[in-house]
């Protein structure tokens, strides 16, 4: 399976993406630079954590105008899997291809921490061979990362299972103690409404080896490829 | 010509920046401070000889899609004739 990772200038977790997806057996995977206007024949579209333009304006406010991005919001509404990790998920967010945005963080510090989330749902595509309740040890590094919606795109969420993992303790408990930003609602990573995009500000990138301190990374990229193969097998 | 915008986080979101400055002002003996918000404030230098209507239409587009997030922000335009 062929997967996609997009280039912004500033992006700056591309190689460990590649890197990660490299390291899996069955996936191939290949840089695609943002003038691009096509994915050429990816099954899965990676938008990689970083500080695309500097981060000036908002994160990912001048990305989601990069070229690419018309063929990511194509790709996405055929109904691609396409995940954006940290910058990814803001870039995701401002391009409208997933609801809420991505604030400064409540304690206004930057953070970078391995963080406890809890899999909120298996009905997804990037979650398929994980258990309910299942706590992933991966680590963020972001300063804009409080994950914010309003009321009703909240309980919008919540009603479609769209929220996909939540920040938690050792335990599974999803507390304002192993809330590293001030999410509401302790929100770590979030899909769309037809559950092929997904976007989280923890990177599953940076754990996907045993001497990075945790392989739970390696999950989400391991459900796409499963995923990917089950939709060839049933095509 | 000059337009300025000026772009204010909505009242529902959060502004731990804002806030922070405000313990500052407090801690500086400027105790009315009840609130304060952060916001962006930029200025658009203007070429004299276009359209001013078609101009200000593809700038409130720009205000919406590209300067502010309706998610979180509002905005307010100023062209220059308001002054």
């Amino acid at each position: 399976m062929k997967f996609a990772v997009v280039q912004f200038p500033g992006s700056n977790c591309d190689q460990d993406c590649l890197a990660a997806l490299r390291g899996i057996d069955g996936i191939e995977a290949e840089y695609v630079w943002h003038k691009e206007t096509s994915l050429g024949d990816a099954d899965a579209i990676v938008l990689p954590g970083g500080f695309s333009y500097g981060d000036y304006l908002r994160c990912g406010a001048i990305a989601r105008f990069s070229p690419i991005m018309r063929a990511v919001g194509e790709d996405a509404r055929a109904g691609k899997l396409v995940i954006g990790i940290c910058n990814g998920f803001q870039i995701l967010c401002e391009a409208g291809l997933l609801p809420g945005a991505l604030v400064r963080n409540r304690s206004l510090h930057f953070v970078c921490d391995y963080v406890n989330t809890r899999v909120e749902t298996t009905n997804s595509p990037f979650l398929h061979g994980l258990s309910l309740g299942e706590v992933l040890q991966i680590p963020v590094a972001h300063g804009e990362g409080c994950y914010f919606a309003d009321e009703k795109t909240l309980h919008s969420l919540n009603d479609h299972e769209q929220v996909l993992l939540r920040y938690c303790d050792g335990e599974g408990h999803a507390t304002s103690a192993a809330n590293p930003n001030g999410s509401v609602e302790n929100i770590a990573g979030i899909c769309n409404r037809e559950r092929n995009v997904f976007g989280l500000m923890p990177h599953p990138d940076r754990a996907c080896e045993n001497r990075l301190g945790s392989r739970d990374g390696a999950k989400i990229f391991a459900s796409m490829l499963h995923s990917l193969g089950a939709t060839e097998a049933v095509a | 010509m000059k337009v300025k915008v000026f772009v204010t986080p909505k009242e529902t979101v959060l502004d731990p920046q804002g806030a922070a400055v405000r313990e500052a002002m407090q801690h500086l003996g400027f105790t009315a401070a009840r609130d304060v918000r952060i916001g962006r404030y930029l200025e658009i230098e203007l070429a004299e000889n276009g359209d001013a209507a078609a101009q200000e239409t593809k700038l409130r587009e720009l205000c919406r899609d590209l300067l502010s997030n309706p998610v979180i922000e509002d905005y307010r335009l100023e062209m220059p004739h308001e002054k």
